[in-house]
């Protein structure tokens, strides 16, 4: 009993947060749930986080037309049909009912048929590597997941930060993303989709902040001891106020070059947000070819080699310091 | 000779580990001494240790998962709390280098040395039973297999004590799981448990598929299998199928870190997505290798105790097969997050979604056995209704991760925590629990305490729910998996809930243990007497409890798919046969413990590069293997005279029943 209770109580939570009721009303539902309205997921602050919460809501519902029936079944069956109960029907020898047959393989048949297009549409429509549009001209961000820290490059201004994300609202984000060493999954729960950064390698996601405000991000996949400090701040802001950080930042002390990079690089634990200026040119590149030496890179510069170069060396000599 | 091995190894500086290691050696020895005491080490030999009888080696499975079942909870009750308390600048009591190996180490034991032994178990007890055969087709292989598996768990715990074990995650993925990134023996000490539990269980897998398909009793054709054996027997093809997938893709893994090659890590132009694919392989249908026994067991159950046939036989063999070749399709969804395009993303969660078809339809099955039954609650009843309900949810939570667009903000969070010790502990647990107390008279000969049977069922229900739903709830709240501390104050709470749950679990299997201590006290009382407690319908309770044995004094021939059921309805149960014929069983033989054992050794060697060691263990079982083959003494004949013996026994038995 109190199973479905509780998933009743959950998708009335769900269904008044839909409406974006005040919270007094999920309070009334659910004492326990107070700060239901709360749930990052349930109060995104972009459109892809939007459709996502959508999503999940329409998903759950339609399984749940056939979840609650089960259960009320079930419990029903089972107090309906108790041994002391003697007045209810007892069939000892009923096993088999062709048209109960067809209409239990039909029911989840038709649910997931249902499901399969849901999941066909919302799987195209939110692919993060699909641009989002928008007239606003996007963001372009540069995301490496470093032993434990986020580096974020700003290539259209030369600058980058660490554990803080600046970002103008309104304004789609396009984001490249790698990592060092570690696999990690780069993540703001109120923006929507989360995507792996891998190294070697080169992911894409598209966010948007609609509203202003201080989103925390973090890594969602383990990756090793410093793994639960790598959490950052989100900080999304009008345009204005945007730009005048950037011009504030572009005139930062601390400048992110090829030996300013290897020292970030080493591992360390929690790292308190800081902001550089001078970013080398085609850094996010470099990282993500360090394991390709010089192959596979036609089209890399003489400059970017040399860089990539000096950061394998880097590497080479943490490891034996580290060995 | 003692490779990378030194005292070092040994960490005396935790004092938390120091304990647990005194406590192991202080109960070890009074163990030892129990049994000099008692004079029982040769009963311990010649009718434990060197069997080959399937329903011993199945007993020992299941005491090989209990005794896991405590040392992963203990990890999961420190996780519980060590998340309570680590909220902003506490850091709780765990620095992340000893939490990383308990949350590993806590997968780790559940699925391979708790939930496998515990359905290895079973199917050992139940399956030749059901099929009316005398034993598994391959009886040394199965003395085998489970020693194996033992071997496997014993190094798990020797990390424990010398040196560490992987704090990597139960899956291990690279680079973390590297040499670079993990230079210590913990991924030594995974790798090779693994590996040599993993043998133990594609052995299994093997004899079992051997043994359905080639051993059934005259008359009984597939459709006449009981749903329990079908559901084995879709298992056992999943084992064989998937198992060679995990040995290989940790083979790789062990040539990166032994042989300096980089299948998994950038260095050579290696890939971790390649170890990522090749472990969800093997991954996503070992989910299913555990939850189809499982089903199985609810299946028995839930027909006995409502007093009426399974609804829906046909529909459940095609079902349990469907899942069996479906869970091939799924893997990807476990990382829909890599960044691969949305048409695979798509293919993969609509492949997903489509399991719970089968799935959902054997739900409605059970429904419909209960529908106009006189279900009679037992405590196996009552974990099979639990089981109803909570699969319900987690079955529905499952779908929801498989639309990659909710999965982009679900992965990896509690939600998925949530999810998989739902349809775990709802679905494999509570089977394996509900299985526990419907077949140990079987083995024993009598019927466990339903008092605590009972409340144990209740503190694990009760138990989940306030452990999980809180994770349910903190996974929409964005709390990821793994956490050693967290920024967010208004997550406590519910890890407080969460705790208070794992504690109230924590009294379900207390209770489970005092159930097991009460009923071996008052085993005089609680004697099965006929071999049929519960007025069940499939062959194995057509033999006497406990099972003799060679298991049918005659074999039996098979005319329905509930034989007993239909013997005892036109009176042709428990008729004397006119005579006895001398029976022809196995001989008992160490040769699978000492294989194992030796086993231990080079997987112990292995872990610390003791190449020599190593060498010389492997050379001995080659040896013990090549002397076996040559031994002609494997087999005699029980007479027909102690048969008969025995069997009148049993009726007389019958008769004081009756």
């Amino acid at each position: 009993m109190s199973n479905s209770r509780l998933w009743a109580r959950l998708a009335g939570a769900r269904a008044s947060c839909l409406r974006a009721a005040p919270r007094a009303a999920c309070a009334a539902l659910l004492p326990l749930l107070l700060s239901g309205c709360d749930w990052a997921l349930f109060a995104p602050k972009g459109d892809i986080g939007v459709q996502t919460k959508n999503l999940i809501l329409i998903a759950s519902g339609l399984m749940l037309l056939v979840v609650i029936p089960v259960i009320l079944l079930t419990l029903y069956f089972g107090w309906r049909y108790r041994e002391t109960n003697t007045r209810a029907r007892y069939e000892p020898k009923w096993s088999h009912s062709t048209s109960i047959e067809v209409v239990v393989w039909t029911i989840p048949c038709i649910i997931v048929a249902i499901l399969g297009v849901l999941i066909w549409k919302t799987t195209h429509e939110l692919d993060p590597y699909k641009p989002l549009e928008s007239e606003v001209a996007p963001l372009r961000i540069e995301v490496v997941a470093l032993d434990w820290k986020w580096l974020f490059i700003y290539p259209d201004y030369g600058i980058a930060t660490i554990n803080q994300l600046p970002v103008p609202v309104g304004t789609p984000l396009e984001f490249k993303l790698t990592a060092q060493s570690m696999m990690n999954s780069f993540f703001i729960p109120q923006l929507g989709t989360q995507i792996y950064a891998m190294a070697g390698m080169q992911t894409r996601l598209h966010l948007i902040a609609d509203e202003p405000g201080v989103f925390p991000g973090l890594s969602a996949a383990y990756s090793g001891p410093g793994f639960s400090d790598m959490h950052f701040l989100t900080h999304a802001t009008s345009r204005a106020e945007f730009d005048a950080w950037v011009k504030q930042a572009q005139s930062a002390p601390q400048k992110l070059d090829a030996a300013a990079y290897e020292r970030l690089a080493q591992p360390s634990g929690r790292m308190e947000p800081a902001v550089f200026s001078q970013v080398q040119p085609a850094l996010f590149d470099a990282i993500v070819n360090l394991y390709m030496h010089d192959h596979g890179t036609p089209r890399a510069t003489a400059k970017q080699l040399a860089l990539t170069q000096s950061l394998e060396q880097a590497i080479a000599s943490e490891l034996c310091s580290a060995n | 000779m003692f490779g990378k091995l030194t005292l070092e190894a040994v960490p005396y500086h935790e004092p938390i580990i120091m304990g647990t290691l005194g406590v192991v050696i202080l109960l070890g020895l009074a163990l030892v001494a129990a049994m000099t005491y008692y004079r029982k080490w040769g009963y311990i030999w010649t009718e434990w240790i060197t069997t080959v009888d399937h329903k011993r080696i199945g007993a020992m499975y299941i005491i090989l998962a209990l005794i896991m079942l405590l040392r992963g909870f203990a990890d999961a009750i420190m996780m519980r709390a060590q998340q309570a308390m680590a909220v902003g600048d506490a850091a709780g009591y765990l620095p992340p280098h000893h939490y990383d190996q308990i949350f590993t180490a806590h997968g780790v034991i559940m699925i391979f040395f708790v939930a496998t032994p515990l359905i290895l178990g079973l199917m050992n007890v139940v399956v030749p039973l059901q099929i009316g055969a005398r034993d598994v087709a391959y009886p040394l292989v199965n003395s085998l297999g489970f020693w194996l598996s033992a071997v496997g768990a014993v190094l798990v715990m020797i990390s424990m004590f010398v040196g560490d074990f992987a704090a990597t995650g139960w899956v291990a993925y690279p680079p973390l799981s590297g040499l670079q990134y993990s230079p210590t023996v913990g991924v030594d000490y995974y790798i090779w448990s693994l590996q040599i539990s993993g043998l133990g269980t594609t052995l299994s897998g093997i004899n079992f598929i051997v043994t359905i398909l080639r051993m059934r009793a005259p008359g009984m054709n597939l459709m006449k299998m009981p749903v329990f054996t079908w559901t084995a027997l879709i298992t056992n093809i999943l084992i064989v199928a998937v198992f060679p997938v995990l040995t290989a893709t940790l083979a790789l893994l062990t040539m990166d870190r032994y042989f300096d090659m980089h299948f998994f890590t950038n260095e050579l132009g290696g890939n971790a997505m390649m170890y990522i694919n090749l472990i969800w392989i093997w991954g996503h249908p070992e989910v299913y290798i555990l939850i189809l026994p499982a089903f199985g067991a609810f299946s028995e159950i839930i027909a006995t105790f409502s007093r009426k046939p399974l609804f829906g036989y046909k529909s459940m063999v095609y079902a349990t097969s469907s899942i069996g070749i479906l869970s091939f399709f799924v893997w990807l969804h476990h990382f829909f997050t890599m960044g691969s395009g949305a048409n695979v993303n798509a293919f993969f969660g609509i492949m997903t979604s489509i399991i719970s078809i089968p799935t959902g339809v054997k739900l409605f099955n059970w429904l419909f056995t209960m529908f106009r039954g006189r279900i009679r609650y037992h405590s196996a009843t009552l974990w099979t209704i639990g089981f109803m309900v909570t699969f319900a949810i987690g079955g529905m939570t499952g779908v929801l991760l498989a639309v990659p667009g909710a999965d982009f903000v679900l992965h990896n969070s509690l939600f998925l925590v949530a999810h998989f010790h739902n349809v775990i502990i709802g679905g494999v647990v509570f089977g394996c629990l509900a299985g526990l107390t419907f077949w140990f008279p079987k083995v024993y000969g009598f019927t466990l305490n339903e008092f605590w049977g009972k409340t144990s069922f209740w503190c694990w229900l009760i138990g989940f729910f306030l452990a999980f739903m809180p994770l349910y709830i903190l996974g929409f709240k964005g709390m990821t998996r793994r956490m050693n501390h967290y920024p967010h104050a208004d997550w406590q709470p519910y890890l407080i809930v969460a705790l208070v749950g794992a504690v109230i679990i924590g009294l379900g299997i207390l209770s489970l243990l005092i159930q097991i201590a009460v009923s071996i006290k008052d085993r005089k009382q609680n004697r099965d007497l006929t071999g049929d407690p519960w007025d069940a319908r499939s062959l194995e309770w057509a033999t006497a409890s406990p099972v003799p044995s060679y298991n049918f004094a005659v074999t039996p021939e098979i005319t329905s798919l509930e034989q007993h059921w239909d013997n005892k309805q036109s009176g042709r149960a428990y008729v004397r046969p006119a005579k006895y014929d001398p029976i022809h069983m196995p001989r008992n033989t160490a040769v699978g413990f000492a294989i194992s054992m030796w086993g231990l050794l080079l997987c112990f060697a292995l872990v610390w590069h003791m190449w020599a060691v190593a060498v010389g263990s492997l050379v001995a079982i080659v040896i013990t293997f090549v002397v076996r083959s040559y031994d002609r003494d494997v087999d005699f004949y029980i007479p027909a005279a102690e048969v008969e013996s025995i069997e009148n026994a049993r009726y007389e038995r019958l008769q004081e029943a009756a």
